[in-house]
């Protein structure tokens, strides 16, 4: 019944130990300037000079790990001919 | 139209952010759509304890300012399709909350959500005002001892003035928490009792949830503790309170008690 049953017999601290390793080290790094938050402004807003993006067809999500961080950003850019041709 | 929740105490770690995890859970478990908002600005944890904390992108005061919809800032759950957290800041400070901002995402959330989870800072202060702002119900967190059997007693207080619906003339359903509930201090005497805390906070018993090293385990994992383990005793207890909170009626167990509390009150009535 329990998806975290494998923690059951094992303890559960090793991983306690690396979620916080791994967080504190981008909270740590990011303490005045948050990189990937300029990063996501800097990017949308070039990506909005070229196309109209509509601000609810863009999807960020982020996956910080322990050496890296990935960013991604999905933008929805609608074809002005698809419209027509529907 | 969501029922918005807070999960409130006055005084600190006593259980509000683990309980707000665990109920939210419950109530997804349950297939209702379920978002869990962090408003300890500064010092958020509800990221931690759902194990969401390294997909946080956008805030609470991300969205108050613009800088994301707040569709962006909703953090599904990985291993729950309804449940969605909402995350405080954790560079801004305090007043980057602000009321007017609030409204408008409690407002918006209402539309899409059937629970609206609000995890209250300690204190007395902006932040905690602001969780119970708009809630229809509160769950008082509350462990059987002193001091925070009384701040409890100052947060109703509040509970009753301070909130829209008190503002309104409205009653503020408030339910009692009863968190960290150990059953062998209670045996040998050395915990206040059950029914002493109901009987000097006069508000209705949602559940009591027992001390339990299943809580941390969970919290070291990152999973609420209904989720991580669904067969512990703390877990067992959180899924009859979010059962209540839906309007059912549960019998409520004393943790190491055989009788039902009804049972222990109406057998001592008689005697
Ligand atoms: N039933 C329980 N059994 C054992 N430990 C518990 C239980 N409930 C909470 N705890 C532990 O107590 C500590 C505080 O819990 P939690 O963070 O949920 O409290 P809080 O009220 O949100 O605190 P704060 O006021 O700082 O926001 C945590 O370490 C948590 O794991
Ligand atoms: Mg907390």
């Amino acid at each position: 019944m329990s998806i975290f049953g494998l923690f059951r017999r094992t303890s559960s601290a090793p991983m306690a130990r690396e979620r916080l390793q791994v967080l504190l080290a981008h909270e740590r790094a990011s303490i005045g300037s948050d990189l990937v938050a300029i990063l996501r402004e800097e990017i949308l807003a070039v990506i909005a000079k070229h196309v109209q993006v509509d601000a609810d067809r863009v999807q960020v999500t982020m996956d910080r790990d322990e050496h890296v961080s990935i960013l991604e950003i999905e933008v929805e850019i609608p074809l002005p001919n698809a419209m027509k041709a529907a | 139209m969501g029922k918005v929740i807070v999960v409130t105490s006055g005084k600190g770690g006593v259980g509000k952010t683990t309980s707000t995890a665990a109920l939210g859970a419950a109530l997804a478990q349950r297939n209702e759509k379920v978002v869990v908002v962090d408003f300890d600005v500064g010092l958020r944890n509800l990221d931690l304890v759902m194990g969401a904390e390294r997909r946080v992108v956008y805030d609470m005061v991300n969205v108050i300012q613009g800088d994301a919809k707040l569709p962006q800032a909703l953090i599904r759950d990985k291993r729950l399709e309804t449940l969605f957290l909402l995350a405080a800041s954790q560079t801004r400070d305090k007043d980057s909350l602000t009321p007017e901002g609030v409204e408008r995402i409690i407002g918006e959330l209402k539309k899409y959500f059937d629970w609206i989870i609000c995890d209250s800072p300690a204190g007395i202060e902006r932040g905690a005002t602001l969780a119970m702002r708009h809630a229809d119900m509160a769950v008082v967190v509350t462990n059987p001892e002193v001091s925070s059997v009384r701040d409890s007693d100052r947060i109703i207080g509040m509970l009753d003035s301070k909130t829209l619906k008190a503002e309104n003339g409205e009653r503020m359903e408030k339910h009692l928490l009863l968190t960290r509930y150990d059953a062998n201090r209670a045996e040998r005497g050395d915990m206040l009792k059950v029914e002493d805390v109901l009987d000097i906070l006069s508000i209705p018993l949602l559940g009591i949830i027992p001390e339990s090293m299943d809580v941390l385990k969970a919290s070291n994992v990152g999973a609420p503790v209904t989720l991580a383990d669904a067969r512990s005793a703390p877990a067992m207890a959180y899924f009859d309170a979010a059962r209540r909170l839906a309007g059912e009626t549960v019998p409520i167990v004393i943790p190491g008690e055989k009788r039902g509390l009804l049972g222990k009150i109406f057998g001592r009535k008689a005697a």
